[in-house]
């Protein structure tokens, strides 16, 4: 067992050493099939043996119906709605997250640490104060960030939704008043990041263009050797 | 996202901070009242009332649901929102800003219950640093004294129950408003608090808190942008 870290100090109260489970994260903008894959590899591990805990973003009890509904009126400046998101990182860091893997699951997360940094970025905060406030979030032990085209994502989103969103179009940021226009240039921007953030934290990028079961024997793939180099 | 921090703004931002019972709530509704009167544009706000967090925190504060880093997060959030809603617009506008409990509030209580020193620092690195930070200096005891006479209902998270200091909730209280102190008397050097002597009358101490606002802040110069 490959003992667990953080990126800087651990939260009060948590010891590392205790976390026998595994942390795998998926990355990947809205419509990349994260939830999709998250649900076929839960049920996958399953299947081994494996216990399974799925997280995501926006769903702890502390701040989850907040945050949702702050998001809905769109009164928080940015500083104010990256703040809510880190408590509800840090929320179900601390209550699900740790728990999870102290009793030797493996957590899928759908979106970590990396979505709302580049999400803050892109909105004009300091990297260096985003890198702060998430410096005690624990390092998974893989991320896999679902890499796919601007030309999927639109036919996918409007696939699936035949409409943008809001947020996803980065409508908040002003980068154009054509709702089409912005979304695109809100998920070059978001992209940009991404690949910055890379290097910076190995992610592993899995090219999501293909089919789901391409992409899904993939991940399994990368996963089984990530849970054989923890045994 | 806020500009830069050396920047000078035209209005000036007075902070008050001490223990529970230490009288700083009074003094700053003095020293505003004062303000008030004499015409001067003002504005005043209070640690933990933002209407957008409260009913988290109310939740999570019921629930006992907060870890030291999301009770942490959770009153920076709470800050952010009046920090860039009102009071660094109102800075710039000219305002006289005046604070009930400032990010030293969060930086004594949670680092007793810790949170690392430079995580919290690093966290509110977009406030201000004040213009004035009045601390009221209070022996420990009548300070818990003035608390415990007057309010017995102590509440979960101000008594620092979730520290695990004593079972006893009074007792708890007493541990950890001693580790704040502690941690405020420290701060006071660190980042150049005025120290008030906070057992004197509450006439005299205003008296005293005025006259250092007016040495330190030029008045004049808010007259003159004042047009009635």
């Amino acid at each position: 067992m490959t003992a667990k870290r953080f990126y800087g100090i651990a939260p009060a109260g948590i010891d590392a050493a205790k976390l026998s489970g595994q942390l795998i994260v998926i990355e990947g903008p809205d419509s990349s099939g994260r939830s999709t894959h998250i649900n076929l590899l839960a049920q996958w591990l399953e299947e081994q043996g494996y216990a399974v805990a799925q997280v995501g973003l926006k769903r702890s009890t502390l701040v989850g119906a907040e945050l949702e509904r702050a998001k809905e009126g769109n009164v928080l400046s940015p500083r104010t709605l990256s703040l809510f998101y880190a408590t509800d990182f840090y929320d179900q860091l601390e209550n699900r997250i740790v728990p999870a893997l102290r009793a030797g699951f493996v957590v899928l997360a759908d979106r970590y640490i990396y979505t709302l940094m580049a999400r803050d970025i892109v909105r004009g905060a300091d990297p260096e104060w985003v890198a702060s406030v998430y410096s005690m979030a624990l390092i998974p032990d893989a991320v896999f960030y679902l890499v796919i085209s601007l030309s999927t994502l639109v036919e996918r989103t409007f696939q699936s939704h035949s409409e943008l969103g809001y947020w996803e179009s980065g409508m908040d940021c002003g980068l154009s008043r054509d709702w089409f226009q912005s979304f695109v240039r809100y998920q070059k921007r978001i992209r940009n990041e991404f690949l910055r953030m890379q290097k910076k934290y190995g992610f592993q990028a899995v090219n999501g263009n293909r089919t789901i079961p391409a992409v899904d024997r993939d991940l399994k793939v990368r996963i089984q050797q990530v849970l054989q180099r923890s045994e | 996202m806020t500009g830069s921090k050396a920047e000078e703004l035209p209005g000036k931002l007075i902070a008050v901070e001490g223990l529970d019972g230490s009288g700083k709530s009074t003094q700053i509704h003095l020293l505003h009242q004062w303000l008030k009167g004499k015409g001067y544009r003002v504005f005043f706000t209070e640690w933990n009332s933002s209407v957008l967090v409260r009913e988290a925190t109310r939740k999570g504060k019921k629930r006992q649901l907060l870890t030291p880093t999301t009770f942490s997060l959770i009153h920076a959030t709470d800050f952010a929102d009046r920090y860039e809603r009102q009071m660094l617009p109102l800075l710039r506008a000219g305002y006289l800003v005046l604070c009930d409990r400032y990010m030293y509030t969060s930086f004594a209580r949670d680092a007793v219950r810790g949170c690392d020193k430079a995580w919290l620092r690093n966290l509110y690195g977009f406030a201000r640093v004040p213009d004035i930070t009045f601390f009221f200096r209070l022996p420990l005891d009548v300070a818990l004294g003035r608390i415990l006479e007057g309010r017995p209902q102590l509440k979960y998270f101000e008594a620092g129950m979730d520290l695990a200091l004593s079972p006893d909730i009074t007792e708890s209280f007493r541990i950890f408003q001693g580790r704040v102190l502690e941690q405020y008397l420290v701060m006071a050097k660190e980042f150049g608090f005025t120290v008030m002597d906070a057992t004197r009358s509450v006439h005299l101490q205003q008296k005293e808190m005025r006259a250092i606002f007016q040495k330190k802040i030029d008045l004049a110069a808010f007259h003159k942008r004042f047009t009635q």
